[in-house]
């Protein structure tokens, strides 16, 4: 079934110096509190973690309901928001792939797919024996994952102790680590180029168009890099 | 204040929004090989939307990050980028640190 060695050696990337616990935790506090916000139970704001597992699309529908949104508004505005999760699977699971690992790995474990598994999976990969990557990336999914639902919980249940400016600080967490960690990546051309695109133009689209920026920005400034990239190393 | 029932159709739809790109993911991967052209484009792509969703997160954020001024968030952030690289990539240092500089920086 799955290899308990690996598993445990993705599990343990939680730990360390490039552990993203702490800003998972913090911005999943933050959501936690916001969704008590919003009107959610503590019950709902668990769900919301366990089943959607993705901060943007979470923000999006609290958002939504907050301004009292239709379900099908908020199902294609987070759609959109959380369309990155494609490109980001198609461009991890290929290096995942074993012939002699069966399919439900893959189609369980798509649900672990984050930008922080992400980024750890890609910066790890290489380390891990072809056959077992599979559950090297469960391990880091689990680990990531349930750190996302139980601080969910510790943000709801303590949403009343904590003050304005502690939330602030705690959201700015999350896109530090997460540009750390691009900076971390940018160790070819095309990435680099990819990344400082993506950046610049996210952004500038979003005045054009709020919906569609993120798919537009990265479909311009990720064809750019390929195009310009030359021979991509990741 | 939404009601419980429209709340759970919520997380419902929120959750089918986004599966649905990772379980399309996980199927197109399985036609995709890592040394073929079209895998080196979506890694391009991937980075980029990643990026592009963070520059956004930056630049207009949502939720409660909005209340703090732009010129605020871009000095923490530059001021962490800059103590990662300073720490041989650390992830922690630099990511505690933005939490309480920009907790004090907003208050100015």
């Amino acid at each position: 079934m799955i290899n308990p060695k690996t598993f445990f050696q993705g599990l343990k990337s939680l730990k360390g110096s490039r552990s993203p616990a702490i800003p998972l935790g913090a911005c999943f506090i933050a959501l936690g509190a916001l969704l008590k916000d919003a009107g959610f139970n503590l019950q709902q704001s668990a769900a919301s973690s366990l089943f959607t597992y993705a901060l943007p699309g979470q923000l999006v529908m609290a958002e939504s309901l907050l301004v009292g949104a239709s379900i099908i508004n908020i199902f294609i505005a987070v759609w959109l928001v959380n369309f990155r999760l494609y490109p980001m699977t198609v461009s991890l699971f290929p290096l995942l792939e074993h012939k002699s690992q069966p399919k439900w790995k893959y189609y369980l474990s798509c649900h672990f797919l984050a930008v922080s598994s992400w980024l750890i999976a890609k910066d790890s990969y290489k380390k891990i024996d072809k056959k077992h990557r599979i559950d090297f990336w469960i391990g880091i999914g689990m680990g990531t994952w349930s750190t996302a639902i139980i601080m969910t919980v510790v943000g709801y249940l303590s949403a009343d102790y904590l003050n304005k400016d502690m939330l602030i600080g705690l959201a700015i967490v999350n896109p530090v680590y997460f540009f750390c960690m691009m900076i971390g990546a940018m160790k070819n051309l095309s990435v680099s180029i990819a990344v400082i695109g993506g950046t610049i133009l996210g952004p500038l689209i979003y005045l054009i168009s709020t919906e569609w920026a993120l798919l537009f920005a990265g479909l311009v400034a990720g064809t750019i890099a390929f195009l310009f990239g030359g021979k991509n190393g990741k | 204040m939404a009601s419980s029932q429209l709340i759970i159709l919520a997380i419902i739809a929120t959750s089918l929004a986004t599966f649905i790109s990772r379980f399309m993911g996980a199927l197109t991967s399985e036609k995709v090989s890592v040394k073929s052209k079209v895998f080196q484009w979506f890694n391009c792509v991937a980075y980029s939307t990643l990026a592009a969703l963070l520059g956004r997160m930056i630049i207009f954020p949502a939720g409660v990050l909005s209340d703090s001024e732009l010129m605020i968030r871009l000095i923490v952030l530059i001021t962490c980028v800059v103590i990662f690289i300073f720490t041989k990539k650390n992830l922690v240092i630099p990511t505690i640190l933005s939490a309480i500089f920009l907790s004090i920086l907003n208050n100015f």
